[in-house]
């Protein structure tokens, strides 16, 4: 060969090295990248065939993920015996000719004579890395005639184990995609749990009190609609959904006596029920949940933003967001559910209450929210009614109500309530 | 008979049953693709000739090479005919050194190229670009 020629073929190689690194490094598909290496091996010394196989060490097949100059079909998939596969393993990454002499080799060839030669198959290269056999190239025919050299083995050898610690990768990347899924999984169901663990201590809350069944269960929605209306993300609404679920929870150490009370219950026993709060979040308190402010949650939503609330009698800002919105929709429950002692109210009497509370009892921004997210379902503007859905379909009515939160929310928007809310 | 011009980085012209298809400036994978995808084509239409013309081909690389060697292995094993016109010295002695002039006549230029086929095949009159 010219010092000329040599340069030449020197420089190729060289190139197609560093384009084989290029493409182990891309982020394309494995099929796609596959393709590629063969094309650089075959291309960086004039090869007219070659496939590439994947090695499974479970089932010991080769699966051919790319071919060219092979005819059109993939070759068929070709399992080795564990002898075979152990062979291989051992001879480590090298270019073994039709001819090679070496024992365990031989037994190899001689098995797989018949699809060697219709793959007219002259080149064997064993992919290993970290001591294990991870596939196969096998090559045919360079376009010049001549025999594979010792160089040529050596340029073909050195490729071979960039494509080596390409496909292993490749797997250590499927794997961590694979446990990343089953972890994900994993945590949906985890969290499934929680919800239904959350929905049966919401249901046995309520079982305790024989007038409100169902109140934790739908303060928790109308806090969700709440929180959605205020553009609260999936996580914090799925978050205060839960917090509505479980803001009654102190309850379970009230004795049922005063809960079922049929009649205005007197201080003594008032002072026994308004421990709730706090007793909620005491059972709350220990435990690892995946929201944050749950047991706040249950020790603030009887708090008012004019301070006149308990237990601590926090004012405005005091309070969290996620307790004033479960507060709206707690009082909202009551408003509009019977009780032993008295009938619900009527819509237009909610919004009346609300509009009286707003910057006393209430948020503005949670009213305001509210009643839009109201107003929408009473105007037909959303196919998912759900707070009507709980009041009953009969209970608002659209001609009545909806003038009456127009109203509330402009006035709210206009700022009006702002300075009593702040004066709090 | 009418002359059918695709244009596009790989262009081709087809003139009865010959194709002349033109390689871009960088024969690499994604060139040489396009490359291999229209001489299938043409050759699935019933091409019997190819001419393909690198004369803005500077630089071919290994992928390039390959897909040169898969387009050698169509060609052959569909009986038809493949001249390449118009390779630089740099490219010839590539091809050259790797074994591709072994299976692949090489031209001067595109009129060469299609007065060599002629010899074979008599090749209809061109007719406009």
């Amino acid at each position: 060969m010219e010092q000329g020629e040599s340069l030449q073929k020197l420089l190729h190689t060289f190139a197609a090295l560093a384009d084989l690194g290029q493409e182990i490094a891309e982020t394309t598909s494995f099929q796609e990248k596959t393709r590629t290496l063969l094309h650089l091996v075959q291309g960086s010394l004039g090869i007219m065939r070659g496939a590439l196989a994947e090695f499974d060490a479970e089932s010991h097949a080769l699966s051919f993920v790319a071919a060219h100059g092979m005819g059109t079909a993939t070759p068929a998939n070709i399992t080795l015996t564990s002898e075979e596969a152990h062979a291989l393993l051992k001879l480590g990454i090298c270019g073994l000719t039709r001819d090679d002499e070496t024992q365990s080799f031989a037994a190899f060839l001689k098995r797989h004579q018949t699809q060697l030669d219709a793959l007219r198959v002259d080149l064997i290269v064993p992919l290993v890395t970290r001591e294990s056999l991870v596939g196969i190239i096998l090559l045919g025919g360079k376009a010049t005639g001549e025999p594979f050299s010792t160089e040529d083995r050596e340029i073909v050898c050195a490729m071979a184990r960039h494509i080596a610690v390409g496909i292993r990768e490749h797997r250590l990347f499927e794997e961590l995609a694979q446990r990343a899924e089953e972890n994900r999984v994993l945590y949906e169901g985890m969290r499934a749990i929680y919800r239904d663990t959350v929905r049966a201590f919401a249901a046995a809350i309520d079982c305790k009190d024989k007038y409100t069944q169902g109140h934790s269960e739908r303060v928790g929605k109308y806090s969700e609609i709440i929180a959605r209306e205020m553009g609260w993300s999936d996580e914090e609404i799925e978050g205060i959904a839960v917090a509505g679920y479980l803001h009654d929870i102190g309850k379970l150490v009230v004795e049922r006596d005063i809960i079922n009370a049929p009649y205005r219950i007197d201080a003594k026993q008032s002072s026994e029920l308004n421990r709730h709060p706090a007793a909620g979040y005491e059972i709350l308190l220990p435990i690892s949940h995946p929201y944050a402010d749950i047991p706040l949650t249950a020790r603030y939503h009887h708090e008012r933003i004019d301070g006149r609330g308990y237990p601590e009698g926090l004012t405005g800002d005091q309070i969290p967001l996620v307790a004033k919105i479960v507060s709206l929709a707690d009082s909202f429950d009551a408003m509009t559910t019977d009780r032993p002692y008295k009938k619900r109210r009527g819509m237009e009497e909610v919004v009346e209450d609300f509009r009286r509370n707003t910057g006393k009892q209430f948020a503005p921004e949670v009213v305001a929210s509210f009643c839009r997210a109201l107003l929408k379902e009473v105007n037909g503007e959303t196919t998912n009614r759900r707070i009507i859905k709980l009041l009953g379909k009969d209970y608002v009515e659209r001609e009545r109500v909806a003038p009456l939160l127009q109203a509330l929310i402009e006035e709210l928007e206009s700022g009006a309530f702002s300075a009593a809310a702040g004066n709090a | 008979m009418a002359e059918s011009v695709t244009l596009s980085p790989v262009h081709s012209r087809s003139i009865g049953d010959l194709a002349v298809i033109y390689a871009g400036d960088y024969l690499n994978k994604l060139s040489g693709e396009r490359i291999e995808r229209e001489c299938r084509r043409q050759l699935e239409a019933g091409c019997r000739a190819l001419v393909i013309n690198f004369r803005e081909t500077e630089l071919v690389n290994s992928i390039g090479v390959s897909i040169l060697l898969g387009v050698i292995d169509a060609v052959e094993t569909t009986g038809a005919r493949l001249i390449f016109s118009d390779v630089n010295q740099q490219t010839v002695q590539l091809f050259e050194m790797l074994g591709l002039t072994r299976h692949v006549a090489l031209a001067k230029d595109e009129q060469e190229a299609l007065a060599t086929l002629a010899e074979f095949a008599p090749i209809p009159k061109a007719v406009g670009h």
